[in-house]
């Protein structure tokens, strides 16, 4: 069972990686469709936990695959998850810079990047939507959600200090 | 040899930096293991203003370079510098240095979550950074979306709102979702290029 879930995670987290433009805050909703809807790995609650946890420790923020990698196969589904989501981007930009001096400028390369823009956008809207859906269940919690949205729009506040008031205020059971 | 970085060409100085492979690998260990949230800042942090690798202009480049190309922003700047200076060895030192800390750190992070995530306290304080998270989530995606939307509406809010829609309410797949709008949406932006 772990191989084929290894081999599952492998599958998943390559194929996003080349999706994810603009980061892997677009393809969120991929990954929750397959770990949580399809494959069952993790629950709802736990993908909007492993989301939170990606946030707030060190390293890219695409090593959300480490963390649900290592809940459906253990340490070499970890590996596997962050080395699946990591290494084709990398061989693309390696291709990708050999000739950007070339295509820098060129008015296409423009339009795409410009183009590809807005449906990052609604992407990560689409990612926000599932992450809130998966963390609140209660008035309080959608307060929460706000309220930090509220903050990190208007501020520049590092978002520790929103997720150390948040984990206490949760701590005293409110959500 | 300094040339050899493609994305900088225009930017080439004739005493510019060329650091080595360990030197690489320190560097970019260093943004790997500081990169909280957002690993673009630290990366500018330490290439711009501490190493002085990079100048500011160069950096935001390579920066629009980086974004161009799917995937992680830092994996890409760490591959097209470490190729610029070093060829592939050069890939192997910026990668190995960015990821190998931070993997076993969340690795081990993962271990705790899998063993205490579903206890009674810890269960609480997490119900609390979740929903913090998701805000995190929200305020990103307003962020990017404030500046589009500003300049060109007409073009941006009908595929903003059709990408939205389709992947988070119609539960479309990603991969069709992008196949589907991105070409339209390119259609529109080149037609109003200026």
């Amino acid at each position: 069972m772990t191989a084929d879930a290894v081999a599952a995670l492998a599958r998943l987290f390559a194929s996003v990686s080349l999706l994810a433009f603009g980061g892997t805050q677009t393809v969120l909703p991929e990954i929750h469709r397959e770990a949580v809807v399809l494959s069952r790995w993790i629950t709802d609650r736990q993908f909007a936990d492993l989301y939170a946890l990606s946030q707030a420790e060190p390293g890219p923020n695409s090593f959300i695959a480490t963390l649900i990698g290592y809940q459906a196969g253990g340490v070499a589904g970890a590996f596997v998850s962050t080395m699946a989501i990591c290494l084709p981007p990398a061989v693309l930009a390696y291709f990708v810079a050999r000739v950007w001096g070339r295509i820098r400028a060129t008015a296409w390369r423009a339009a795409i990047q410009a183009g590809l823009t807005p449906v990052m956008v609604g992407l990560m809207a689409a990612s926000a939507y599932i992450l809130i859906r998966a963390a609140d269940h209660s008035a309080a919690a959608f307060a929460l959600t706000a309220a930090t949205a509220a903050l990190a729009y208007t501020t520049n506040i590092n978002p520790l200090w929103a997720f150390a008031v948040a984990g206490a205020l949760g701590a005293l059971g409110i959500f | 040899m300094r040339g050899r970085v493609l994305a900088l060409e225009p930017f080439v100085a004739p005493a510019a930096p060329q650091p080595a492979l360990h030197e690489l690998f320190w560097a970019f260990l260093l943004i790997g293991c500081t990169a909280f949230g957002g690993a673009m800042f630290w990366a500018q942090r330490v290439l711009v203003r501490r190493r002085r690798w990079l100048r500011p202009e160069e950096f935001a480049d390579l920066l629009g370079l980086c974004q161009f190309l799917p995937g992680p922003n830092v994996i890409n700047l760490a591959t097209v510098l470490g190729e610029g200076y070093r060829g592939l060895p050069g890939v192997a030192a910026a990668l190995m240095g960015l990821l190998i800390v931070p993997m076993l750190i969340v690795t081990a992070i993962a271990a705790l979550y899998a063993r205490f995530g579903g206890l009674g306290l810890v269960h609480g304080v997490f119900a609390g950074i979740a929903s913090s998270a998701a805000g995190l989530a929200l305020a990103l995606a307003a962020h990017v979306g404030r500046p589009v939307l500003r300049r060109r509406p007409g073009a941006s809010l009908p595929v903003i709102t059709a990408a939205f829609a389709a992947v988070a309410l119609l539960r479309w797949p990603v991969a069709w979702t992008l196949f589907a709008l991105a070409p339209v949406s390119i259609a529109l932006m080149w037609r109003r290029r200026p």
